[in-house]
């Protein structure tokens, strides 16, 4: 069991925290023609808003009720009634979450009661779903702001079994996948495969990989999502034949989805590595009754070989990773599985799952605490966001990126890390980091009574100084 | 921030907005709204200021999500690169131990870095709980030897544009005057040259271009003094009051800080772009009027003419594959004019530009570049602008990143000339680099692979089988 070790200095440096109504953006951002509408001061969305078009490279849907100082003193509902009526009544979408900010939460705005209102004065936007969420950004971080969105979707949407008559199983080939956000529109994609490929259908909630894949679509433009998961969907949740849920993080909204509507519910914390991806594929198998296909028994195959390849390099290769829980517990176990050694592991904010990391330590803290770790503990390859650019420049070491935000390599946003070959990858380009870089080599010993006359040390310098520069050039 | 100072800062009275009925910046409209906070642009303002620590107090969000994301760029130190914030808790938020911890904070960015100052900037939750900024600015300066400047900037005190006026508020009210700059260098061959001193307001060296035209200035005897803020250094605001002349280079944004200038030290100041080959001459010639400086003046003008005759020569090419191509501009404030007379440089014709932040006396610039109907954008949303490219057979969109995938989701070629932009635009050299950015964005064969749907999608019907 982990020891988390907690913020111990009053300044965050080079965050690696993001905020929860950032993280609840994201999970609106799954849903098909919907928008988040934040309510708080205009920067609260329009820092949100760049900070997730420069990660996916997207147009990104996003609203604020704009708040200034007098309805920030004297009470924001009106900014909050107008905001709601005009996002419904100009784009007509089919879902907005309506999220809080720091600022409403300090002012005590109840976004509940204004929405009752809201719905009392405003019948013709009836079919429009709002689910309010509450996301002040002085606690918990982007999956937690997340999951509260998605637990409120739940709440709101998914209709119990006694009022509806859903039934699980109704819909024997249908299976619900709850998505945190650590996994990207890539891993989505190789998820919803690998589930077909059992003759399964899975309803992804949320959907990423279906409106922020980077896809050129037909129409110019749109104020909404274009894709994601319908909301229509949510009626239907209770008719599968079993739930997933992808991300420890989501368990208490998965566990409020099992509770309301009886479907079976299957936890994994993350699928990175084998022992994660066979559980899957056994629960999978379990669930179709039919045998695994031959093909996934391929690509398993493949991962071991890939571990053997690689575990020259990367068995007690010193890794230092930075990222918010549930992506850190995936990187951590991959780690493990092949014999690394994790010399600092460092998350954003508190949450359950850390304790079950496969470390000695977690700290909760900044970037600043992943590169004094990392030099202290002297870590060979850095993982992390593109803040940590800086960081593995300044330790001259190799940097994977993974999480938020990665806005300084094109693409990086819909890499592939699960299932037996997102994990082979990552354990090639692990191994390759480590071959580019410099390892410690035994240092020229020039003797004393047998020299060699065309010993040239200045040589060895520059072959070092090459060495290091290659470092940088690996991503 | 007292109501009344902050009624003050938006009536700022050089701001043309002001003289009409409907005062000051214009309130957002909840649901409706496009840019940042007065957070946002006073940590815009400022933030290039290389040498100092510039603490965001309050919750993640405001530097959480927002650190290291404009392309400033600085000679020498890094230290403005770092996100600090207090990050507060819900803890300190209910038990109101911000200020103690924004103490604290200060003494551990002192400790670790030795800044030359720190600026700590208060956000919405912070100035909503009341904690005192400048008493504890005050009293960490006292405790800890280093300076520290209080920018009350809470997010909802309104628009950017204000918050980058709060910043050159606080630079004026507790930097500007604190020191006396050194005597300046002299140059070994020109040892006799009469050296004048200037700032420049509102110029953030983004992508490195102030790079472009200190070349101008160091030749022309002109000692930038200070530029507010890219690639500045506290100790340089400090002596902003000596400077002889201003020049308000990203026009809205400090107009404050030129207008004080000039009412407590006497300095002129003028409006002026380093966009396009007219206005940089424009500019150069500014400087050696409001100087007077018969020397100067004859220096600047075979500068001018040197120069000139040089980037004619070096984009005559460029012109010949850019001419007749058609640009809807849509930008802010003084770039509405100033690449409006770039892209007429280099042979473009602009079908309409945006206004949306200009002033009347933006507009009327406008007309004397594009004629009395020229085509203004008011209100730019993606949709209203696609439209627009389309009815005016627009070839490229250019304007500020985040509309930047609204053109290219469209498959229109497209430029960014804001805050984010990897290329550096200004000078004479800069208009080269433009150029060829914009034959890049044309020519590129792209385009016309994006624009044919999938071969199989327009077979002949019998084709299907």
């Amino acid at each position: 069991m982990a020891e988390i070790v907690r913020r111990n200095k009053p300044l965050s440096v080079s965050p690696l925290k993001t905020s929860q109504p950032l993280g609840a953006s994201l999970a609106i951002l799954g849903l098909d023609r919907a928008i988040p509408l934040l309510h708080g001061a205009q920067g609260c969305a329009a820092f949100a808003k760049v900070f997730f078009v420069r990660h996916f490279r997207e147009p990104i849907p996003l609203q604020t009720t704009a708040l200034d100082q007098i309805s920030s003193i004297m009470g924001a509902d009106d900014s909050l009634l107008e905001g709601l009526s005009t996002v419904c009544e100009k784009h007509r979408p089919a879902a907005v979450g309506l999220l809080t900010t720091g600022l409403t939460e300090t002012q005590g705005t109840d976004i509940h009661r204004v929405l009752k209102i809201f719905r009392e004065r405003h019948p013709e936007f009836r079919a429009i779903r709002i689910v309010p969420v509450n996301t002040p950004d002085f606690s918990g971080g982007l999956e937690s702001g997340f999951a509260a969105a998605v637990q409120a979707m739940i709440d709101h949407w998914t209709p119990s079994v006694a009022a509806s008559g859903v039934r699980p199983g109704r819909r024997p080939r249908q299976i619900n996948v709850l998505c945190g956000p650590s996994l990207t529109p890539g891993d989505l994609e190789a998820l919803k495969e690998l589930i077909e490929s059992f003759d399964l259908h899975p309803l992804l909630l949320p959907d990423l990989s279906d409106s922020l894949d980077g896809h050129l679509a037909i129409d110019e433009f749109s104020p909404l999502t274009t894709g994601g998961t319908p909301v229509a969907a949510f009626a239907a949740l209770g008719d599968a034949a079993a739930t997933l849920v992808i991300g420890a993080s989501l368990y208490p909204a998965a566990e409020r989805l099992a509770q309301r509507t009886g479907t079976p519910l299957h936890r994994f914390d993350h699928l990175w590595g084998l022992e994660a991806n066979d559980r899957l594929i056994m629960t999978l198998a379990g669930i179709a009754g039919c045998p695994v296909p031959a093909r996934l028994e391929r690509q398993r195959a493949q991962l071991q070989d890939a571990m053997l390849d690689t575990h020259f390099l990367l068995g007690q290769a010193r890794l230092a990773i930075a990222a918010d829980a549930d992506l850190l517990h995936a990187a951590c176990t991959l780690g493990v599985e092949i014999g690394a050694e994790i010399v600092a592991a460092v998350t954003s904010c508190r949450a359950t799952v850390l304790e079950r990391i496969p470390v000695a330590q977690v700290h909760i803290g900044d970037l600043e605490d992943v590169e004094q770790l990392a030099q202290r503990n002297e870590a060979e390859l850095l993982l992390g966001n593109s803040h940590m650019a800086d960081v593995a420049q300044r330790l001259a070491l190799p940097l994977l990126r993974m999480g938020f935000p990665l806005y300084d390599q094109i693409g990086a946003y819909r890499r592939t890390w699960i299932g037996y070959r997102g994990s082979r990858q990552t354990l090639f380009d692990l191994a390759n980091g480590l071959l580019g870089a410099h390892q410690q080599p035994v240092m020229p010993y020039h003797s004393l009574y047998s020299p060699k006359p065309d010993h040239r040390p200045e040589e060895h310098g520059h072959e070092t100084a090459t060495a290091s520069m290659d470092r940088h050039g690996w991503h | 921030m007292k109501p009344s100072d902050l009624a003050a800062l938006i009536d700022e009275p050089a701001c043309t907005h002001n003289l009409k009925s409907k005062s000051g910046c214009a309130r957002p409209k909840p649901g409706a709204a496009a840019g940042g906070c007065a957070f946002d642009g006073a940590q815009i303002a400022l933030l290039p200021i290389a040498d100092v620590a510039h603490i965001v107090h309050g919750p993640i969000s405001c530097a959480g999500n927002s650190w290291d994301n404009r392309g400033a760029r600085s000679t020498g130190p890094a230290l403005y690169r770092l996100g600090l914030t207090t990050d507060l808790s819900e803890q300190d938020v209910i038990m109101g131990r911000g200020e103690k911890r924004l103490f604290h904070a200060i003494k551990q960015v002192v400790d670790s870095h030795a800044p030359a100052a720190v600026f700590v900037y208060s956000t919405c939750v912070t100035a909503l709980i009341g904690d005192d900024l400048e008493a504890v600015c005050k009293a960490a300066a006292r405790r800890w030897g280093v300076p520290v400047i209080p920018i009350d900037s809470a997010g909802f005190f309104g628009s950017k544009n204000l918050g980058n006026r709060i910043a050159g508020e606080a630079m004026l009210k507790y930097v500007i005057g604190g020191r006396e700059p050194e005597p300046p260098p002299v140059d070994p061959a020109r040892p006799e040259l009469r050296v004048h001193n200037i700032n420049l307001i509102g110029e953030y060296n983004i992508a490195g271009e102030l790079w472009h035209t200190l070349p101008l200035f160091d030749e022309l005897g002109l000692r930038v003094l200070c530029s507010l803020s890219g690639d500045a250094r506290f100790q340089e605001i400090q002596t902003m009051h000596r400077a002889e002349v201003n020049m308000v280079v990203c026009s809205r944004a400090m107009l404050n800080v030129a207008r004080k200038l000039k009412e407590r030290y006497g300095a002129p100041w003028f409006e002026g772009s380093f966009y396009g080959v007219r206005d940089v001459s424009a500019a150069l010639r500014d400087f050696a009027r409001l100087l007077d400086d018969p020397d100067l003046h004859a220096r600047t003008e075979a500068l001018i003419a040197r120069e000139e005759a040089r980037i004619d020569a070096e984009l005559a090419p460029w012109r010949e594959r850019l001419r007749g191509k058609r640009a809807l501009l849509y930008t802010g404030g003084v770039k509405s004019w100033s690449i409006v007379a770039a892209l007429q440089d280099l042979g473009l014709t602009v079908v309409a530009t945006g206004t949306k932040k200009s002033t009347e006396e933006d507009k009327e610039r406008i007309r004397e570049l594009m004629g009395e109907d020229a085509q203004m954008i008011d209100d730019g949303n993606p949709r209203g602008l696609l439209d627009l490219a389309r009815a005016n057979q627009a070839d490229i969109l250019i304007a500020g990143g985040r509309n930047m995938y609204t053109a290219i989701k469209a498959r229109l070629p497209f430029l960014d000339v804001n805050q984010e932009r990897e290329h550096g635009y200004a000078g004479y050299q800069g208009m080269v680099t433009l150029a060829r950015q914009l034959v890049r964005a044309l020519e590129n064969p792209v385009w016309d692979a994006v624009r044919h749907p999938a071969p199989w999608t327009t077979l002949p019907e019998a084709a299907h089988g």
